[in-house]
């Protein structure tokens, strides 16, 4: 898993309420039984106007001149929001999505995020709408997210503070393999097991 | 201290307190499906790691198998099949018990999980599936999650979860007759909004809630995906229990009595607090039906479709107007009298028998419109063959609907079958998104009595319109399936 420390690039907005997962990456776009190959998939149905034939839709703003290489996405209320299919993560972390700005994420896909390498940040909707507006109209803004700081510095170095968990947070800079750091408790999980099933027998199907 | 249930299913499966509002929660239960249980086990397996307690896991092909009669591995998606042959051969790999594609218990797996009793009061459970909420009807603690946590839920019988904060939303008043779950549970999404419960645990509570069959319940708890809870999750009570009772995998003699003593600490305290408090009457509720692109453009058969001048920021102008573009009607409109091309009922939400019943209850007798494409997909190969047993696939298929194999079906495109371009469906399931049903269709969701009445109909219409008593949709409680 990639660490996330710090990022200085262009961002994007998508400034619509509720973007489901089957935006991010439509069902019909995950072909393959694996994790890789779908940042061709994202945003299909917007992002195409010809998903068939992949013709570019020049009205979707990561098809715009100037925001190529975007790696921070600004949108709308209840972003991730849907099916929970991880895919939207791989999806966005593949074409090189590094940081999402939302007022609000779906819970699946905020922990997707985390177990990705991606980092959610929530801001109040106002401020969420400040920063699209710095990165819409025609020339993209570049924006930097600190996570060391917890801050995003917008085009005009104005410094936006933002909060996320400690665990996440500490999840993201370490950019450790979440199940290797489980099974390091496996003492822990041992301990607890036995006075769980010792007590709910019945809930143990072993 | 008073507790809610959440609190109280949260505590019993604390590991260990990461911090921050963080735990290591123990999982009890897992459940994966071939669209990504596949994948998880593909990654578990190529990464050295095994799955810790195979016996505590399950499987099912629900997601992309065919629902025509004759299925194989081969399926309408061009690469379906590979997705049912990683499941089969991980699920063996692992030792875990699957329902493979004809199996005779195979189904949607929040339809199965229940039927077998895999799923209890008091567990913890997950699934790499938003709509695990369904599951908490009982009293469990279950709850969606991704890929990669279905790896880490398997390998480690864990998951570090941050607590969400908790609503209690109290359903007063009486359900109308002939009116259903599903209808509460839009009406709910289209006061409250689509994100109007996220970073939250549902409860569900009430008059209501306590009138309503188990069935009915899984509905309601299914649809709080739709409001962007965590989970949702109603008190056990006498009906949670005599449903469960006697299921292939429910605890049986003296194993059944330490779990029933245990199950009836699974209630709120009546001094517990909740972070957000709803409670709304439904006795003057009419059915409810969406116009949009998501759920919670959900309003009664008997208003009109509203403009983007009514919504309140910018943002939510714009979104009205692209819903509006997408699904291809305009302000103003009376919702009912649209004319649908497809009409389907099936899904988690409402792939029930009990759904299923109220249907026929509409359709006996009568004809789909020439101008529907109707189709019907029971939940599970169970509700199948209880459905057959009572003869409503004769009610259906004379009616003029397809009568299929049980799977998740037109519920989402895959990549194969589809309704079709611009085709407009009523449909049962619970996702209007864009491209949903398959590429530019567009989805209308209501209960199965007004997806009965408007494939009828040929168009959206209440099941009064077509002289369908109310009291005839009163289902009789559901008996064993298996
Ligand atoms: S029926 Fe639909 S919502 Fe339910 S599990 Fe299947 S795809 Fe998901």
């Amino acid at each position: 898993m990639e660490k996330f420390t710090k990022i200085t690039a262009i961002a994007a907005p998508v400034m619509r309420t509720n973007i489901d997962t089957d935006i991010i990456i439509p069902s019909r776009e995950m072909k393959r039984v694996s994790k890789k190959g779908l940042s061709n998939g994202l945003f299909a149905g917007w992002r195409y106007s010809d998903i068939d034939a992949r013709t570019p839709n020049p009205e979707f703003v990561l098809n715009k001149p100037g925001y190529f290489g975007t790696q921070i996405l600004i949108a709308g209320e209840n972003f991730g929001c849907g099916s929970s299919r991880e895919h939207a993560v791989w999806a966005l972390a593949e074409y090189g999505i590094r940081a999402i700005i939302a007022p609000s994420f779906s819970a699946i896909f905020q922990s997707n995020c985390i177990q990705n390498g991606l980092l959610p940040i929530t801001l109040s909707s106002d401020d969420v709408t400040g920063l699209a507006d710095q990165a819409s109209g025609g020339s993209a803004g570049v924006f930097s997210v600190d996570l060391l700081e917890n801050t995003i510095t917008d085009p005009a170095s104005r410094i936006h503070p933002f909060k996320i968990g400690t665990n996440q947070r500490q999840t993201l800079l370490d950019g450790l393999d979440p199940i290797d750091r489980t099974l390091k408790m496996k003492s822990e999980i041992e301990r607890f097991e036995l006075a769980h099933f010792n007590e709910n027998s019945w809930a143990d199907l072993r | 201290m008073a507790k809610t249930l959440f609190d109280k299913l949260w505590d019993a499966h604390v590991v260990t307190d990461l911090g921050g509002n963080n735990a290591l929660l123990y999982i009890d239960r897992v459940f994966i499906h071939e669209r990504t249980g596949s994948v998880a086990l593909k990654s578990l397996q190529e990464s050295g790691r095994t799955v810790r307690f195979p016996a505590n896991a399950f499987g099912t092909m629900d997601h992309i198998v065919d629902t025509v009669p004759n299925r194989s591995d081969k399926t309408m998606m061009p690469s379906g099949e590979d997705f049912i042959t990683a499941m089969r051969e991980g699920c063996h790999w692992a030792g875990i018990k699957l329902f493979d594609i004809n199996d005779k218990d195979q189904g949607i797996v929040h339809v199965i999980s229940p039927e077998q009793g895999i799923v209890l009061p008091g567990l913890s459970l997950v699934c790499p599936d938003s709509h695990t909420c369904s599951q908490g009807a009982f009293g469990a603690l279950a709850w969606g999650i991704g890929s990669t946590e279905a790896e880490h839920a398997l390998a480690t019988s864990t998951l570090r979860v941050n607590k969400p904060k908790q609503m209690r939303i109290r359903i007063d008043g009486k359900l109308p007759e002939g009116l259903s779950a599903k209808d509460v549970i839009l009406h709910i999404i289209g006061q409250i909004g689509a994100g109007g419960a996220s970073g939250h645990a549902i409860e569900f509570c009430g008059p209501v809630v306590d009138q309503m069959d188990m069935e009915a319940r899984m509905t309601l708890c299914n649809m709080g995906a739709e409001l962007s809870a965590f989970t949702a999750v109603i008190s056990p009570d006498a009906k949670a229990i005599e449903f469960l009772k006697g299921r292939p995998y429910a605890p049986k003699g003296r194993e059944w009595d330490n779990a029933l003593q245990k199950w009836q600490a699974l209630h709120s305290d009546t001094a517990a607090t909740f972070d957000k408090d709803i409670s709304l009457d439904i006795s003057d509720l009419r059915e409810t039906v969406t116009w949009g692109t998501s759920p919670q453009h959900a309003i009664e058969i008997t208003a009109k479709i509203p403009s983007p001048n009514m919504a309140g920021s910018s943002v939510d102008r714009e979104s009205v107007t692209k819903a509006l573009d997408y699904i291809g009607l305009k302000p103003g409109m009376p919702i009912a009298g649209i004319p649908v091309t497809g009409a389907f009922i099936g899904s988690c939400t409402n792939g029930r028998l009990s759904d299923l019943r109220r249907a026929a209850a509409v359709l006996k007798g009568k004809k789909v419109a020439d101008s529907v494409k109707a189709i019907c997909v029971p939940g599970s190969m169970l509700v199948k063959a209880a459905a057959e047993k009572e003869g409503l696939d004769r009610i259906f298929i004379e009616a003029g609907f397809e009568w299929r194999l049980p799977g998740c079906s037109m519920c989402f495109y895959a990549g194969g079958e589809s309704f079709g371009h611009m085709e407009r469906v009523i449909s049962t399931t619970n996702r209007n998104f864009e491209n949903r049903q398959g590429p530019k269709t567009r989805t209308h969701l209501a209960s199965p009595a007004t997806v009965a009445a408007s494939a009828i109909a040929g168009k959206i219409c209440s099941f009064k319109d077509i002289e369908t008593t109310a009291s005839s949709l009163e289902p009789e409680p559901v008996p064993m399936v298996n």
